[in-house]
Parts: C-alpha cells; structure tokens; sequence
C-alpha cells in the first residue's frame, strides 16, 4: 500500500477503535471476502516456502555449476540456472528468508517506535507533543525511500545500515496515527474515570488507552507491509543493502538484469515473488479496511 | 487568500531547514574523516600529520559544528555546494546538467499517470458497484504492488529486446522517454485512479450536486462542471504527494535505463561515498517536494474558495 493511500486512511482510523472491539463481525466480514482471503493465502504461503527452503530447495542455493550456467527451466532446475549456475528456485526460496525476515523486522521495529513516540507525543501533550510533531512533518516533507537513501549515504552501503536506515525514517506515519488515536482515546469517559479512581498516569497509558490504539495501528501495519518490502528490496537492487553471494529477491533481479536478452527466465520468480506478496498484502490490507469499515468512513 | 497564503509559507520555513540539516548531517554523520578521504581521494596516498591538520583546516572541520553548518548554508545559498570527492566538478554544476533529464522523465510519468487515471477514475465512480468498478480495484491494485525495478526490466525485455520498438537506454530522443516514464507512471497512476474515484463518488453525493440534477442539467453537464471541479482538491493533494512517488521512482528507473538525472547521480554517489555530491542531490530534491507541495497547498484557495477561511489546509 502506498504512503499516500496510508496517509488517507490514516486520517479516519482513530475512530476504528470503536469498530475493533466488535471482533467478531468484523472477522466474518473479512473471511467473506474473497480477495482478502486470496491476498493472506498468497502472502501465508510464499512466508511458508520461504520458512521451510531448507527442506523444499532442491539444491544448494550457492552450489555453483559453470557447465550449467544461463540454463532455462527443466527437470533438474525447475526455474532455470543462473550466471553461475546455481539452481533459480533454491536461490529464490532461501531469497525469500531475507526479504521477507528484513520485512517484518523492519515493519515490527517502525510499529513500534510509533506506537511509543506516537502514544507519548498524544498522552503527555505540551512540549513533548510540539517537538514529535515537527519532526514527524519534516520527516514526512521528503519522500519515505528518498529519506532512507538519504540516511543509507551516510552510513555507507550494506544491509544492517540498509536497515537501521529504514528504521530510522519510515516511522513517522505510525506516529501520526497513533498520536491521534490517543488524543481521542485520552478524552474518553474511561480515562476520566481511571483517573478519579487514582489510577496514574503511566498505567492509564499503558493499560487503558494502548490496547485501544493497537488496533489501528495493526490494520496500518498490513497495509504498510507491501511498501516497506518494495522498499527494502529497492536498496538490494541498487546494491546498497544485501551483498552478494547472499540470496535477495531485489538482488536477484540486479544480477539477473545483465543477461536480460539472453536469459530472461532469472527475472520472472524473483520479481513475481515480490510482486505477489505485496499483491498479497494490499488485498488483505484492503479487506481488512473494508471488514473493519464497513460503512466505508475510511476512504478507499 | 493573502493571508492563507503567508501563513502556509510560515510553515515551510522550519521544514526547509529541517531537509538543509539532514543534508549537512549526511556527510557528519558518516564514519570516517572527510578531510582524510579527501586527501586519500586528491593524492592517492595517507597524509602526514601536518597534511591532515592542514586538510582540517581548510575544510573547516575543527570549527564548531554550528559554524560549520552556517558556513555550508551560506555556500549553498549561493550555489556553492563544494565538489566532488570522484569528479572533482563543482556539486552544483552537475546538478544543473543533471536535473534537467530528471525533469522531463518526471513530467513525462506524470502527464502519462494523469492521462490514464483520471479518465479510469470518473469512470469507476460513474459505474460505482459494477463490473468496470471491481476491475479497475484489482488493475489498480496489481499496478501498485509492481516493484518499479521489475517492471522497468520486463518492460526493457519486451519492447526494447524483443520488440526492438524502443531503445534499451540511454537519453536520446522522445522514444527513450517512453518506458522510464511507463515505469515511473504505473505505481502513482494507480493510486491517483482510485483517489479520483473515491473523490469523485464523495462529490456527486453533495446537495448542490443532486440541486443540478434536479434542474434538470444533463448527467455529462454534472460530472463535468458540477462533481470534476470540486473533486480537484483531494486530487490535487494526491498529485502533490504522487510527486514524491515519482521523483523516488525515478531514482531506481533512471538507473535501469542509465538516464542521466539526479537519481542516477544520487546512486553513484553513494557507492562512491561522495558526500558533497550526495547532499547537494538530497537538498535540492527535498526543496523540490516542499515547493511543490507548497505550490499545491496554494493552488486549493484558487480551486475552492473554502480552504481559504480554514487554517489547516486539508491534507490527505
């Protein structure tokens, strides 16, 4: 899902909350759609392989095999050899680890940095609320991967900088989100309530408003998950993040690229995988809105 | 619309200055002595001692850092962005040559990106719930989870190699602009598509819209001057943030087609560690966007006179 669209949806998910403690219709909802379902089948099973490429490989995916090299798909490889001969389906199921663990990390990590600066930013107010929100606008004035690039040129390539990079920089929207989230929870019955029953003020926080904002942020998660590959696997492609010899789908597709006219077989998995599992996480994503909004107050 | 405007150009001061910071943090922030890389870069050996003191100095490197940084803005200010560790040019020479390229694939994928998803858009929200509706959602889904990388390649593999109906790369030409800019197009086409139609469905939902049917106008005289013109202000929110879409995209197609823009000088610049180079690349790109979302947010109070009373201008 694009940033923009994010920012969009964004704009209405505080009032989500409500809707997610309903749980149950709001699942039959989601389950009733097709392409929701399709989208987490897609994305389910790719994660699956990915898991289990150890077993399902059928070759060593750094076995390398000059006499084969640049072979199209047949018996013993499936999906073809690439410049050097190594097996394309082992190499893009143990491709599949990387990408899709630096993902989730990646995604997992900018979650949770906004839902804690978010959460303070809306809670504590003031000063603290004033300085988050004018970094969180600066951040937010320069394209996400451009902002990224940006940090990766100082650290120099490499993945681990790759990802600190990403993680520095993509967590401004979760913040915005979880900011204005809280700033309609906190003025809820409840709070008040805690309050005049001396609750303090970090439990109130932790116990009471957080649960409620976890929601929207986790349907803001799903929808991120598809771009934060796409970027991730930008940087490997550009020969900033993963190194060789290690597998990456974005990686893949740069190495392939040079025997394009003769080999055009190293393109399609690598690409198709990305593309499908972010495919994948745009439909759930999508169904997820949808389920959690039915009256469709978030837009589409 | 004075005043809206004088206050909306208050609030790009501290986000100037925040992308001027983060450009001038890039080349601190990165391990290493600058002076020595330059000295190891210009000689082709370690300095002595007294060598890297004096490179220190002429780079400024032992004042505080907030002199540093008013020196580097002063500079900037006046196209002085220093060189380049690889080329030894002038910064801001290279980023004049280059920014034109940048440019015409930028406004090409744009004009292309508006072309189709404008039309697509009005016509979904018209057929709202029917079949025309549900494939536009899954064209418009699929064309946004394409990785811009993949899609220029294959785009390569079949109309360049195959097809021998563009060229491969390169700038040369209306026919090399062609597939960056289909490359660089689909993802925020996509997007824009489904903004026009969620814009275009909220519009035609509004009083004055069922007052002008009512009236009797024809169904063509309510999309066009009744739902089209009100639904220029989300869109054009959309289009301002579609610009930061394409000028990142443009970083990864530029290098696939080896067309020589900024995105292309941006790559380079980073695996070669040229600092000067890559701040330069980052200033004027995070300029660009802030100039164009400002222009953006100001072109709202000419297309709806309602913005104007409103503080915050409505951002999507």
């Amino acid at each position: 899902m694009s940033r923009l669209e994010v920012a969009a949806a964004a704009q209405s998910l505080p009032a989500l909350a409500d809707d997610l403690h309903t749980g149950r219709p709001a699942w039959s909802r989601l389950l009733r759609d097709p392409t929701a379902v399709a989208g987490l089948v897609v994305v389910v099973l790719l994660a699956v392989a990915a898991l289990l490429a150890p077993w399902l490989a059928p070759h060593d995916p750094d076995s390398v095999d000059v006499v084969n090299k640049l072979t199209g798909p047949h018996r013993a490889h499936p999906l073809g050899t690439d410049e050097l001969g190594r097996d394309v389906l082992s190499r893009v199921l143990f491709a599949g680890r990387v990408s899709l663990a630096t993902t989730f990390v990646v995604a997992a990590a900018i979650s949770l940095i906004g839902l804690v600066v978010g959460a303070l930013a809306g809670f504590r107010g003031g000063l603290t609320d004033a300085t988050v929100s004018r970094l969180v606008d600066v951040m937010m004035s320069l394209p996400s991967f451009l902002l990224a690039l940006a940090v990766t040129a100082a650290l120099g390539p490499g993945l681990g900088h790759v990802l600190l990079a990403a993680t520095v920089t993509w967590w401004a929207t979760y913040a915005r989100v979880v900011r204005a989230a809280v700033l309609v929870e906190r003025e809820r019955p409840y709070v008040e309530a805690a309050r005049a029953l001396g609750t303090s003020e970090r439990r109130i926080l932790v116990r009471h408003v957080l649960p409620n904002v976890v929601g929207p942020l986790m349907v803001l998660t799903t929808l991120e998950l598809g771009g934060v590959l796409l970027g991730l696997t930008a940087f490997s492609f550009l020969g900033l993040g993963v190194q060789q010899p290690t597998p990456e789908w974005g990686a893949m597709l740069s190495d392939g690229r040079s025997y394009l006219s003769t080999a055009p077989h190293l393109l399609l998995a690598p690409g198709g995988c990305i593309f499908l599992v972010v495919l994948g996480c745009n439909l759930f994503g999508d169904g997820l809105r949808d389920a959690l909004d039915p009256r469709g107050r978030i837009r589409r | 619309m004075g005043r809206y405007a004088l206050r909306r150009l208050v609030i790009v001061v501290p986000t100037v200055i925040g992308i001027s910071m983060l450009a001038f943090a890039i080349a601190h922030a990165a391990p290493g002595d600058p002076a020595l890389e330059r000295f190891r870069r210009a000689e082709n050996r370690s300095p002595t001692p007294a060598e890297l003191a004096a490179e220190r100095r002429a780079l400024h490197l032992d004042d505080p850092l907030v002199h540093q940084y008013t020196r580097w803005v002063d500079g900037a200010l006046h196209g002085d962005l220093g060189r380049s560790l690889t080329t030894g040019r002038e910064v801001a020479g290279e980023l004049g040559d280059r920014l034109p390229a940048t440019v015409e694939l930028a406004v090409a994928a744009a004009l292309l990106a508006m072309l189709f998803a404008v039309p697509a858009g009005v016509l979904a929200a018209l057929r709202q719930n029917r079949i025309g509706d549900h494939v536009l959602r899954l064209v418009s889904l699929a064309t946004a989870s394409l990785p811009s990388f993949w899609l220029a390649l294959l785009l390569i593999d079949v109309f360049a190699v195959r097809l021998s109906w563009a060229p491969v790369g390169g700038r040369a030409g209306w026919a090399s602009v062609v597939l960056p800019a289909v490359a660089v197009a689909a993802g925020p086409a996509a997007v824009l598509a489904r903004f026009t139609r969620a814009a275009v469905l909220d519009t035609l939902g509004e009083d004055y819209v069922r007052a002008a049917r009512a009236k009797g106008l024809r169904e063509v005289g309510v999309v066009m001057r009744h739902g089209l013109r009100t639904s220029l202000v989300p869109l054009l929110t959309a289009a301002g943030t579609a610009v930061g879409h394409l000028l990142a995209g443009t970083v990864i197609v530029e290098r696939i087609f080896r067309w020589p823009g900024m995105g292309d000088l941006a790559v380079d610049a980073i695996l070669a560690r040229d600092y000067p180079t890559i701040q330069g690349v980052v200033l004027l790109t995070g300029l660009t966007f802030a100039l164009v979302n400002l222009v953006v947010d100001l072109s709202y109070s000419a297309v709806d006179p309602r913005v104007r009373l409103d503080a915050s201008p409505r951002r999507a």
